[in-house]
């Protein structure tokens, strides 16, 4: 299958997302709600590029590429006009939603926007709403956060009431997925803090190394199908080999 | 019974009809929402009451005109006649006496005239406020004989929870017709008839259906929105109320062309009524072999549920429904393969409005050339719109598409309230835009509303005159956008918070030469990148206006004026010495204590003190007139 990427004609694969085929290509976008471990949603805007066919007579549209498949002779531009002045409106206002945010800073200054053009948010925090935390923390299985409330008041949160088996084990996955370091948290030699919770930590008793919280070892433990005595070995060769695992896992 | 046939169905449809026409006269009492609020009820029971006592012969159901010979007054309830600000209604017919504004009181009065011994009592009925003449009936009220109902058939003159007096009148006659085609053939009569959503988009209900028949996936389902998120609409409430055997039907002829099984109604959270009717309504066809299990006994299945919807605007929103359905949060979701392939449970799905589902029987029933020849070429058949705002007469307006804008706000609305001028229409809900006088002529269809920068949307129609500000109307909707947009996508949430915080700059005297290019580049991020519909029309009412009334939002930001005197940073209220006699009205309403003044000297407003409620300038009498804006 062939589609035209920017002027070039170049072979694609039936079936993948506009959104590989332009990294492949080595060919930098933003796509800040993208994540490989995890289905897209096409929330942050910010990989859209504009499409067209020889049929279309010269009507063309935008389409986030992180969901778009690709379709035997397309013609996709990532930086036309049209979107280059969408994504930098959309980059300007989400600078202005988080100043902080470092990610945010790069590609901002990328399309000419030092500051923002914008009032800054109260209370800017870092999250600029790209679900990834919840989606890898469902794909963990847990189903531990959530995008609560609606428009400008939506937030990720801890839902109030969950079932035992969908509290917050204090993984991380959340935290090492985020795009913007928007998730606190915060360990000492004896406990992890994450989402307001604190955990205490399970350690080697050879080594002393930290291992995890009791509840993440059950939790990763029960979904391997594994022994839990196996994830309170310490040697470096098994840690190793657990930490494939939980690769595989996640 | 239940029908084991169709000839059984047309058997007792024969039988009833017959029935129907044996009755001598039909009362029917308005049970809509907002002549219920208005005390219908009390008038219903005070009526079926006194007619006893006067020893008429009546039954409040049909069937129990049966063993009569034709000597009986059938009095029924019906669903909304779309006239609430006139409610509570009573009809009579086929005397075609329309009653309005009945108390339980002047029930005596018109059973004296059904008796013959008076002339109906003219203060009960419609009084033309141009010419004065008195209109007794809807062939001659304006507001109703300049209408065409075709999905408001029978709003206002059946019983909603009968299912017999839907038979009566017409009901099913669309369904024996499909039954007799095959899915292809029901499709191609669907879109040959030119059918468009009445929705919103306007997409064509035959080309949808035909996607959704070629779809190789099962099961299919068959969906009715029934979420009516406009503030403001009620046409569809209307029908789920007043005639919801229709919608159910229209269903079912989908279903058995598409031989889908599975029938969902979404309805809103706010719509108890319309929830029972359809609810009983469902009961009552299952009852009858008309849903469920082997329909009418050709092996066909289908049944309906009704699903209540969260309440916010976007779920009316086709995928955010059908998440809603599935339980989970009611969010759009961006994808790009079409849900008639890929809908509810992935799996090929249709999904119609209400009144695009009522529109189906009568279709089926009279044919495609029938509904093709009403309307405009790309806008077939009628729609109906709820007429709202300044004018003189608020309600449900059902025309043919390419009716103009005056005739609606004028012929049937009969104009502005005290005949003020007209300054702009607000069409197709929060993300429609605003139509200027120059566009007065403008024939109302899908195609020439879009092409105006306005859209026909689900068919909400807000009349406003020269005391509107169009700035802060644009500003009314953004902020309800804002409130209702879901936040999932950066250009709609992000996007409207900015447009918020830009046109409320505007109104509060504080825009400058920036402001305008800010709020059109932000408009722009929203139409080009928005997931859903909600962000990319919502810049629709700030575009329209800027286009068609820039000068007002000019004078707002270089002027620092706000001529139609509502935006309260840029006026100021000021009671004119020379008019004002002293009434002291305005000091007693005024909730701020700001009036300084007693009686019969001129008073005095405290600035300082002022909060710019506007009432005083309200509650002055017209004959004085003498509180200003400046
Ligand atoms: C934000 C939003 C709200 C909507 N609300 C409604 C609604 O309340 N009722 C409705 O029928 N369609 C609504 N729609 C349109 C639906 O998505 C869909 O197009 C329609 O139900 C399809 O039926 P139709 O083809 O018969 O119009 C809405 C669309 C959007 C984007
Ligand atoms: S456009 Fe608005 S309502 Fe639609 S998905 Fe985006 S945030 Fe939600
Ligand atoms: S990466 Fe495609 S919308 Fe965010």
């Amino acid at each position: 299958m062939k589609i035209t990427l920017n002027g070039k004609q170049i072979e694609v694969n039936p079936g993948e997302y506009l959104l590989s085929v332009i990294r492949r290509e080595g060919i930098e976008i933003p796509a800040l709600c993208h994540h490989d471990a995890v289905e897209p949603v096409g929330a942050c805007r910010l990989c859209i590029v504009e499409i067209t066919r020889p049929e279309w007579e010269g009507w063309s549209r935008l389409v986030t590429s992180c969901l778009y498949p690709v379709e035997e002779g397309l013609i996709v531009e990532t930086h036309s006009k049209l979107v280059s002045d969408t994504r930098a409106t959309l980059l300007d206002m989400q600078l202005a939603r988080c100043p902080d945010a470092e990610i945010i800073q790069k590609w901002a200054k990328e399309y000419g926007i030092e500051k923002t053009s914008f009032p800054v948010r109260e209370d800017a925090d870092k999250c600029i709403l790209c679900d990834i935390c919840v989606r890898i923390c469902n794909a963990v299985g847990r189903y531990a956060i959530a995008r609560t409330s609606r428009g400008i008041e939506k937030v990720v949160a801890v839902p109030l009431e969950l079932g035992e088996d969908q509290a917050c084990i204090g993984c991380l996955s959340c935290a090492h997925a985020c795009p913007t370091g928007a998730i606190e948290w915060k360990e000492d030699s004896n406990t992890r803090t994450i989402w307001g919770l604190t955990f205490t930590l399970e350690k080697c008793p050879v080594t002393g190394e930290v291992l995890g919280t009791p509840q993440q070892l059950d939790h990763f433990a029960k979904k391997a199908g594994l022994s839990r005595d196996y994830f309170t070995k310490s040697d470096k060769a098994h840690k190793h080999e657990t930490a494939k695992k939980f690769v595989k896992i996640i | 019974m239940v029908f084991q046939s169709v000839e059984q169905l047309i058997a007792r449809k024969k039988e009833l009809e017959a029935i129907r026409n044996k009755v001598k006269r039909r009362i029917v009492v308005c049970a809509g929402t907002g002549c219920v609020a208005a005390g219908s009820l009390e008038v219903y029971d005070e009526l079926t009451k006194q007619l006893k006592e006067a020893n008429f012969e009546i039954s409040t159901d049909l069937m129990s005109c049966a063993h009569r010979n034709g000597s009986t007054h059938f009095v029924s309830p019906s669903g909304c006649h779309g006239y609430c600000q006139m409610g509570p209604l009573l009809q009579v017919e086929p005397d075609d006496i329309l009653y309005m504004q009945v108390k339980p009181k002047d029930v005596g009065g018109i059973i004296a005239t059904l008796q013959g011994k008076q002339p109906p009592d003219t203060k009960l009925l419609y009084k033309d406020p141009h010419t004065g003449a008195i209109q007794k009936g809807r062939n001659e009220i304006n507001f109703y004989a300049k209408q065409e109902r075709i999905a408001l058939k029978n709003c206002g003159f059946i019983d909603p929870e009968s299912l017999e007096d839907y038979l009566a009148n017409g009901g099913y006659n669309g369904l024996i017709k499909a039954l007799s085609l095959s899915g292809k053939e029901i499709v191609d009569i669907v879109t040959k008839s030119g059918l468009r959503g009445r929705g919103g988009a306007g997409f064509s209900t035959g080309k949808k259906w035909q996607s959704a028949l070629q779809a190789k996936a099962e099961p299919k389902y068959v969906l009715c929105n029934g979420d009516e998120g406009d503030p403001g609409a009620f046409m569809d409430r209307s029908i789920m109320e007043g005639d919801p055997f229709k919608v159910l039907e229209g269903m079912t002829i989908g279903a058995w062309a598409l031989q889908s099984q599975r029938g969902y109604i979404y309805v809103r959270k706010e719509y108890p009524l319309a929830v029972k009717r359809l609810q009983k309504a469902i009961n009552e066809l299952e009852k009858a072999g008309l849903l469920g299990d082997n329909i009418l006994g050709t092996g066909f299945s289908f049944k309906v549920t009704i699903s209540r919807g969260g309440g916010a605007f976007v779920c009316g929103e086709s995928t955010a429904l059908m998440r809603s359905i599935e339980g989970k949060v009611g969010e759009p979701r961006a994808k790009y393969t079409r849900s008639v392939i890929k809908g509810l449970y992935d799996c090929p799905t249709v999904l119609n409005n209400v009144e695009t589902w009522a529109c189906v029987p009568l279709i089926l029933e009279n044919g495609w050339e029938w509904f093709a020849s009403k309307g405009t070429k790309t806008s077939t058949g009628t729609k109906a719109f709820s007429l709202v705002g300044k004018v003189k007469n608020t309600g449900l307006v059902e025309v043919p598409m390419g009716t103009t804008l005056r005739q609606i706000i004028f012929d049937i609305g009969g104009g502005i309230i005290g005949d003020r001028p007209f300054k702009a229409v607000q069409t197709g809900g929060p993300s429609g835009g605003c139509l200027p006088e120059q566009l007065l002529d403008l024939p109302v269809d899908f195609d020439t509303l879009t092409a105006n920068g306005s859209m026909m949307g689900s068919g909400g129609m807000i009349v406003m005159d020269c005391r509107n500000c169009m700035v802060d109307i644009a500003k009314y909707f953004v902020h309800f956008l804002l409130e209702e947009s879901c936040g999932k996508c950066t250009p709609c949430r992000e996007g409207l918070r900015q447009l918020h915080y830009l046109v409320t700059l505007v109104t509060e005297g504080k825009g400058d030469e920036n402001t305008i290019k800010q709020i059109e580049r932000v408009c722009h991020a929203m139409k080009e990148g928005s997931l859903c519909s909600l962000g990319k029309d919502a810049p629709n009412p700030v575009l329209s206006t800027l286009k068609y009334f820039r000068e007002e939002w000019l004078q707002h930001i270089q002027e620092k004026k706000c001529v139609a005197g509502v935006c309260r940073a840029l006026i100021t209220y000021w009671i004119n010495p020379e008019k004002c006699t002293g009434c002291l009205i305005c000091g007693r309403a005024c909730p701020q204590g700001a009036i300084i003044g007693e009686k019969q000297k001129p008073h005095r407003i405290d600035p300082a003190k002022c909060d710019k409620c506007g009432v005083c300038y309200t509650v002055c009498p017209e004959r004085f007139s003498a509180v200003e804006i400046h």
